[in-house]
């Protein structure tokens, strides 16, 4: 089963090298001359990247965590562990033989646990921020069912609190922040590593693929629905997806012939999808609606990165697998409304088992605190039916999975030598309640301290206010 | 042969119906007062009441006795604030009646008869060691939600322990929009209403008189007599430390008042307050987010810092998923501890946490005597577990309701079983049960 699971893996992520080496980063559709040159009846060269990531890693020293238990991220585990960090990578990683640098900041981790940073594929973090107030409020573009020009990065705002919440509290080190689902196809994600900036370029993964959220279900119809519009049923949400991607395969239709066509941002980023350059991250439920948006996908010939929420993922396991598709899940939500009714707290440990990318997710600015634990009830639940599955596979869940569906695997998500130095120091088993980050660091830099007030950012917002500075 | 099917369906139905003599032993014994596990315990219920509890307790040799073999054995756990009974399915209407925001009534709306016991919230719950719940009404038209209940989750239709147990009113942010828009207009509406109610109380000939401006109706005026009387706590939802202060306050006007504090998030901020007006307190423990301008103190220490102030503290779970996840009491338990090892943080000891989802909110609501730990004479609700309790999956292996014994099966461990293999087999999914 983790055979099979990891050479899938490996064929994905050299999948995801060959995307980036054929696009090069420009369109395809491009012609050579650039946009100062282009005229009426020459397509324009548009920027790929118009809003570029500034971000860069903060200041790293040579760091070593020495007889510490390590889960490595894709299911190894050393015990009596050492981990090297150096210049903002993971220098090296083995057992209690590796060398140690004497000029290095070494820390012992006895007794104490050391994973990659978590990664949540699945944040509204900075869109919908603390405080939740209406003028803060930009996570839905709830204006008309596809908006696939709008970028979530446009909305995010670097000062919420949560990010810095998942930081000490959850060790998240990278998320993808996603536009609401209210819409069939709702904007574009952004991904950003977890270090306060002041803007969001500040923040932006350097290099990550965008993502397209689309929602099927509830959501849409209901919005929609409401206003008295398309599409107020599961067939309207079809119907207006196939309509749309059908006028985006004509666009790029055009686009590949080298023809001449207007601006068009919505059709830009579906062009990219069906260009394989940009990743469908779809809000989805039930599993006969999967199935259906699966053959969408084949009509129109994209390909979906991964399911999010996909409650009934377990009843099509086997579907899920067979397509490659990773599946992001919560570990017990239920009830909140029709299509998460048939909620099993195995849900994720089935999936698992069928041997599909198996994401563990939390949609809340709450829960990204604690996907250790989330993950945690997730295992025991499927120890309790009898699987057996070891701590250290149980956090491909919030390792390599993700970083394999938003197309990161090649540089975050496990703890590989030449691999981001996105580690986090737990001060114990990351699946005990009792358990707490005690340091994390970002591109080597070390970004949190429980044992040092000064490693704890506070954000512009919370400055002057009750409780600043507080442990929280 | 067709009537012996259904005879066994009916036995099934009906398995649950007497409560059995028990004795639990070689327990590790948790009673639930905050004071420690007892190693090699023994609980013995009887008549479904516990009877006795203890290290070197005999058992007699008419009732029946299980081993618990060092395993955790604890009383249920009380939520201390949710819906559950109240709500199936949230975005369905009309199987969730958590509120009543187009009745013409408020404080006199009673939620004993619209609790389901055949919802499956009941049975997840159970399963996940909840035996009891206070259960509040949501928002009415008006500042009071109405009268809540505790209610026990045992697998029959009676699951009404205490019912009028609680008025629930909410100040804050919630009770000014409710009040028309600020918080002047909560206290004076709240106020208001409590002199007309004190009004009808001594004469209820002026509530005649009052017509079509009559501020409450009468059945409002008869639940907030008994709340101006103290005969029913008032549960107020309120997060602001000046709003917790304003709200210890009205105890000055209305000296039989018996306050319990919901949510409390700025709570630490004013402690010293709260601990001096003995009001007791349920919080979210781990709503850390300034996620409104009432709340921009929020903390996981709240909890820790409270009941080091002498506050009697109880966890719940809210501002969350009130009907589904009483579940995560245990797990929000368990975080408390962790942060008692966090520098700067404060937590709970282990033995205080689960005081704290146990015997703490059974006094917030008044009946400690009766549920809420293994004391003699409380409820026989007791839970075996397979491990430390507040522990990330550690689940109940036995558990008893007023001494009868449950089942731990839910509606999610039939579609799990189903679903073992997604694959169909030689007929459909549909054919497997």
């Amino acid at each position: 089963m983790i055979r099979g699971m990891k050479s899938g893996l490996l064929a994905a992520v050299s999948l995801a090298f060959a995307g980036c080496a054929a696009t090069g980063g420009e369109p395809k559709a491009a012609s050579d001359k650039p946009a100062t040159t282009a005229s009426a009846d020459q397509p324009a060269r548009f920027s790929k990247d118009p809003y570029p990531s500034t971000y860069k890693g903060y200041p790293s020293r040579l760091t070593v965590v020495k007889n510490v238990t390590i889960f490595d991220g894709e299911g190894g585990r050393i015990d009596n562990g050492t981990i090297i960090l150096s210049s903002g990578k993971i220098l090296s990683i083995g057992g209690a033989d590796v060398a140690v640098p004497t000029d290095a900041d070494v820390y012992d981790g006895t007794g104490k646990y050391l994973t990659p940073g978590v990664i949540d594929i699945h944040s509204h973090l900075g869109v919908y921020p603390s405080p939740s107030v209406e003028g803060l409020s930009d996570g839905n573009e709830a204006t008309s069912p596809v908006t696939p020009e709008v970028w979530a990065e446009h909305s995010v705002w670097p000062q919420d609190p949560g990010f810095t919440r998942a930081l000490a509290n959850g060790g998240v080190t990278t998320l993808e922040i996603l536009p609401g689902s209210a819409n069939l196809m709702g904007g574009r994600s952004v991904v950003l590593k977890n270090v306060p900036a002041r803007t969001v370029q500040g923040m932006k993964f350097p290099g990550a693929p965008y993502g397209l959220k689309m929602a099927c279900g509830e959501n849409p119809k209901r919005v929609y629905g409401a206003k008295g519009r398309m599409p107020s049923t599961r067939m309207g949400n079809m119907a207006v997806d196939r309509q749309t991607w059908a006028k985006a395969v004509a666009y790029k239709k055009k686009l590949d012939e080298g023809k001449a066509v207007d601006r068009d941002l919505a059709m830009e980023t579906l062009a990219g999808v069906l260009a394989g350059e940009i990743r469908v991250q779809n809000h989805c439920y039930r599993a006969d609606e999967m199935a259906q948006v699966i053959d969408m996908s084949h009509e129109f010939g994209y390909k979906i990165a991964a399911f999010h929420h996909a409650v009934e993922a377990y009843k099509i396991a086997d579907l899920l697998k067979k397509e490659d598709i990773c599946v992001a899940m919560w570990a017990d939500w239920w009830g909140f409304k029709m299509e998460a009714y048939d909620s099993v707290p195995e849900n994720i440990a089935l999936v698992y088992k069928a041997g599909a990318c198996t994401i563990v997710h939390s949609d809340d600015a709450n829960q990204i605190q604690r996907l250790n634990q989330e993950a945690a009830k997730a295992l025991a639940a499927g120890r309790r039916m009898g699987m057996e599955i070891s701590d250290e596979q149980a956090w491909t869940w919030l390792g390599i999975n993700p970083a394999k569906a938003i197309g990161l695997a090649d540089k975050i998500g496990s703890l590989k030598p030449g691999k981001m130095a996105d580690v986090v120091l737990w001060n114990g088993n990351p699946f005990s309640v009792y358990t707490r980050p005690e340091k994390v660091w970002i591109d080597g830099a070390l970004m949190f301290d429980a044992n040092d007030p000064k490693r704890r950012p506070v954000t512009d917002f919370e400055l002057g206010q009750p409780g600043e500075g507080d442990v929280k | 042969m067709i009537r012996t099917l259904l005879l066994s369906a009916a036995a099934l139905v009906a398995l649950p119906a007497a409560a059995q003599d028990i004795a639990i032993i070689n327990a590790k014994l948790v009673i639930g007062d905050g004071s420690a596990p007892i190693e090699g315990g023994t609980v013995i219920v009887r008549g479904g009441k516990v009877v006795a509890a203890g290290r070197g307790v005999a058992v007699p040799s008419s009732i029946e006795s299980i081993d618990a073999q060092g395993h955790y054995v604890t009383p249920g756990i009380v939520a201390a604030f949710s819906r559950v009974g109240l709500v199936e399915v949230d975005a369905v209407a009309g199987s969730n009646d958590r509120s009543a925001a187009r009745s013409r009534f408020s404080a006199g709306l009673d939620i004993a008869p619209a609790l389901n016991p055949m919802g499956s919230p009941v049975a997840v719950n159970r399963a996940a060691g909840v035996t009891r719940a206070i259960v509040a009404p949501g928002a009415s038209s008006n500042l009071f939600a109405g009268q809540g209940a505790v209610v026990d989750l045992a697998d029959d239709m009676d699951m009404v322990t205490k019912p009028r147990a609680l008025q629930f009113v909410a100040f804050g942010e919630a009770g000014a929009a409710k009040a028309g828009g600020s918080r002047a207009a909560t206290f004076l509406l709240f106020r208001e209403q409590l002199l007309a109610a004190r009004s009808y109380a001594r004469n209820p000939a002026t509530l005649a008189e009052w017509g079509n401006d009559a501020m409450i109706q009468r059945a409002d005026a008869e639940a907030l007599v008994r709340v101006i009387n103290g005969t029913t706590p008032l549960f107020v939802r309120v997060d602001r430390a000046a709003d917790i202060l304003n709200v210890l306050k009205l105890k000055g006007e209305l000296p039989a008042l018996k306050l319990v504090l919901v949510g409390a998030t700025e709570g630490w901020l004013v402690a010293r307050e709260i601990a001096a007006a003995k009001v007791p307190v349920i919080v979210s423990p781990l709503s850390d987010l300034p996620d409104s301008f009432e709340r921009l103190g929020a903390t996981q220490s709240n909890a820790g810092r409270l009941e080091a102030a002498g506050i009697d503290v109880s966890v719940g779970v809210f501002d969350d998923d009130d009907a589904h996840k009483m579940g995560y009491t245990t797990q929000y338990a368990g975080n408390l501890v962790g942060l008692s090892k966090l520098p700067g943080a404060s937590g709970l000891s282990w033995d205080q946490a689960f005081a704290a989802i146990t015997s703490a909110p059974a006094r917030a609501v008044g009946m400690e005597g009766s549920i809420g730990s293994l004391k003699p004479g409380r409820a026989g609700d007791v839970v075996i577990w397979d491990h430390d309790p507040l522990e990330l999956g550690s689940r109940p292996t036995a558990i008893w309701i007023d001494g009868k014994s449950q089942s731990l099966v839910t509606r999610q461990d039939r579609l799990r079983d189903r679903y073992r293999t997604p694959e169909e087999g030689a007929l459909p999914k549909a054919y497997d049960r």
